[in-house]
């Protein structure tokens, strides 16, 4: 554990350990209505938001993240452009960016690290950044004090996931299932199996998302998880009904959530 | 193993480096996967009975060593001594089933049950296909829509095999998002299914352990050249897009004094680009614009249609020890027609790269024995060709 926590995880701890349960929306940056979605999203009651820099070979997403991305680079966004809409935020919640590691590593780790934090970013999901290969980003990262959040995949053997939650800054990111994100009819069992795993090895939020799809499945993994990430099912709404249609649904999820 | 400690071509670092490119760049979930098939490779690799397993299969059933046949009469006009490695002539009609032949005996010794597998111009896919159902695999392959178009034959093969095929609509459409959707079902199915990656590409241990299943090329074609004319040769040129029957050829030849020549096409020049990018698995150099969005190649041949390159060619590069021209697709289509009216050989498009390279340079190349890797035979290519040359 860092001598120090990041201020995105000391106010995800308060909130975790004032009893609330973390919602995490995930919004494609640069899709048509993003920036509306996002404060939409934090005007109903959500505690962080993930938003995703479209990379052109998105390997850990499924077709409703691949088709926003794909929507958003044909319209001409960039990580540039994307920081730039970041900056007229005002959301009063922290935003974490989602990116493919070909983005940090063509801008320069530093340099990267810089732009988040002058746009007003709090942390960075790198989903194919595994442990192993994370040691440059993440000390560029600290340096500003942007917290990298590490992903912890269900295939993970007991004896990594301390490895992964020491490494681990803002929050821990559960893999809810083996496969890509995308909305699923059913939980599966190993979301909530690796949320208690990492419960029981780690203090920093645990935070499942992938294939959580409803706000049934967000209640069901939040018996175990400190949060939940809602993003093709967020993703989706955005595209077919605009921010509008994702506010009512982060509402709906925030409102099943507070019933735990 | 020896032979490979000293050499330049030696194993990667324990990070799975060839010197600043490789690595292991994959999704959490597919990390533990990664570990256990180099942990398995490393083991089988060092056991007596898989290699004699693995050589039975590449004797009897792939129909190694592959031979060596002089082109007495293009060499003559070309005013060198052009001589091919005829990997076309393997059981399948390319390099590509060594490579599955070792990687599928390894699944089933890792007790998996299925295998998925990317395909460009589909000459890895039939060689997966075909290697699936001699071991009794089930056998899933992923090919871009365009390139299901542009080889529907090799679709039909595979599917004739008993593999399933999925064309692949995303990105560009080819191999680039053929790799993509593989990866994507691995992650989705990694305890029971080996991906069966085709090229010296992807996450460690991919790059090194298909070149191990590849070197059979260089060390036959070493020996056979020593054998018939009593040194090595002075060149020895092969196609690059993964680069995997570069490497094979390069890897017996790396420690001589042979220049080494790895032809990309003009449209898919990843190290000629020279920009280290990251992308499915690995650090190499990448076709990427100015935010790191990785770019579409356009090649006439699918099987060259990609945006990267194998990491090690990438260090072969950096450290001067190969050299990475290009083709134009007119080349190409010249050098394919070249070797089928001079030597009644049809070459593979992907191959007839490196001939496009070898008669455009052979002026510079006077009396010198040029070694080429025929790693395909063009009975894929030749309906394409058909439209083309009309």
């Amino acid at each position: 554990m860092p001598t120090t926590l990041t201020t995105l995880e000391t106010e995800l701890r308060a909130k975790r350990d004032a009893g609330r349960k973390l919602l995490v929306p995930y919004v494609t940056g640069g899709l048509v209505g993003w920036t509306d979605a996002i404060r939409a999203a934090a005007a109903h009651g959500a505690d962080c938001i993930e938003i995703g820099l479209p990379f052109s070979d998105p390997v850990m997403d499924g077709p409703i993240i691949q088709q926003a991305s794909q929507r958003a680079l044909d319209d001409g966004a960039t990580p540039v452009s994307i920081l730039e809409g970041v900056r007229t935020l005002d959301v009063g919640i922290p935003l974490v960016v989602m990116c493919y590691y070909n983005t940090v590593h063509h801008a320069g780790h530093e340099r990267f690290a810089a732009q988040l934090v002058q746009a007003g970013i709090s942390g960075a999901i790198i989903p194919d950044l595994p442990l192993e290969e994370s040691a440059l980003w993440c000390q560029a990262a600290d340096d500003v004090g942007l917290s990298t959040i590490m992903l912890a995949a269900p295939t993970a053997p007991d004896e990594r996931l301390p490895r992964v939650c020491a490494r681990a800054r803002g929050f821990v990111y559960s893999v809810g299932l083996l496969g890509v994100t995308g909305e699923r009819s059913t939980l599966a069992a190993t979301a909530t199996e690796l949320a208690r795993r990492l419960k029981q090895v780690t203090d920093v939020p645990v935070i499942v998302g992938v294939g959580v799809s409803n706000s049934a499945q967000a209640v069901e993994a939040c018996r175990v998880a400190d949060g939940v990430v809602q993003g093709a099912s967020v993703v989706r709404r955005l595209m077919e009904g605009g921010p509008d249609a994702v506010g009512e649904y982060v509402a709906e999820v925030r409102q099943a959530l507070d019933t735990l | 193993m020896s032979i490979a400690e000293k050499s330049m071509m030696s194993d990667p670092s324990e990070s799975g480096r060839f010197g600043e490119f490789g690595g292991r760049f994959v999704p959490e979930t597919l990390v533990p996967a990664c570990e256990e098939l180099e942990a398995s490779f490393r083991q089988a690799w060092a056991d007596p009975s898989f290699r004699a397993e693995l050589n039975q299969a590449l004797k009897e059933y792939a129909g190694r060593p592959s031979m060596l046949t002089e082109c007495y009469q293009l060499g003559s006009k070309l005013g060198i001594r052009l001589v091919l490695k005829r990997e076309d002539l393997n059981h399948t009609g390319s390099h590509k089933i060594n490579n599955v032949l070792g990687q599928v005996l390894l699944a089933k010794r890792m007790g998996k049950k299925r295998i998925v597998a990317e395909t460009g111009a589909g000459q890895h896919g039939v060689a997966a296909a075909t290697a699936a159902a001699l071991m009794g695999l089930e056998c899933k392959v992923y090919m871009g829509a365009v390139d299901v178009e542009r080889q529907s034959l090799n679709v039909f093969r595979m599917k004739l095999l008993g593999a399933e095929v999925e064309a692949v609509h995303s990105g560009s459409r080819t191999l680039k998002d053929a790799v993509n959707e593989a990866m994507r079902d691995w992650v989705a199915s990694v305890e029971s299914t080996h991906y069966c990656l085709g090229s010296v590409m992807g996450p460690h241990p991919y790059p090194w352990m298909v070149r191990e299943f590849h070197r059979v090329i260089g060390t036959e074609a070493r020996e056979q050249c020593l054998e018939r004319y009593g040194q090595d040769p002075d060149v020895v040129v092969a196609c690059v897009g993964g680069g995997s029957n570069a490497i094979g050829i390069f890897s017996g030849f790396v420690d001589t004094k042979a220049r080494l020549i790895g032809v990309e096409p003009a449209g898919g020049a990843a190290v000629g680009r020279g920009q280290p990018g990251v992308v499915h698995g690995m650090r190499s150099y990448l076709m990427q614009d100015e935010y790191g969005q990785v770019q579409e190649a356009h090649s006439i041949s699918a099987g060259l249609d990609y945006p990267g390159v194998g990491p090690e060619h990438s260090y072969l590069a950096s450290i001067g020890r190969a050299e990475y021209p290009t083709v134009t697709d007119t080349e190409v289509i010249a050098g394919f027609q070249l070797l089928a009216k001079t030597e009644g050989i049809i070459p593979a498009l992907e191959c007839a790269h490196a001939l496009a390279w070898i008669s455009r340079e052979a002026p510079n190349m006077q009396g010198q024995t040029v070694l080429m890797n025929l790693s395909g035979r063009g009975d894929k290519d030749v309906a394409q060709m058909m439209d083309v040359l009309s």
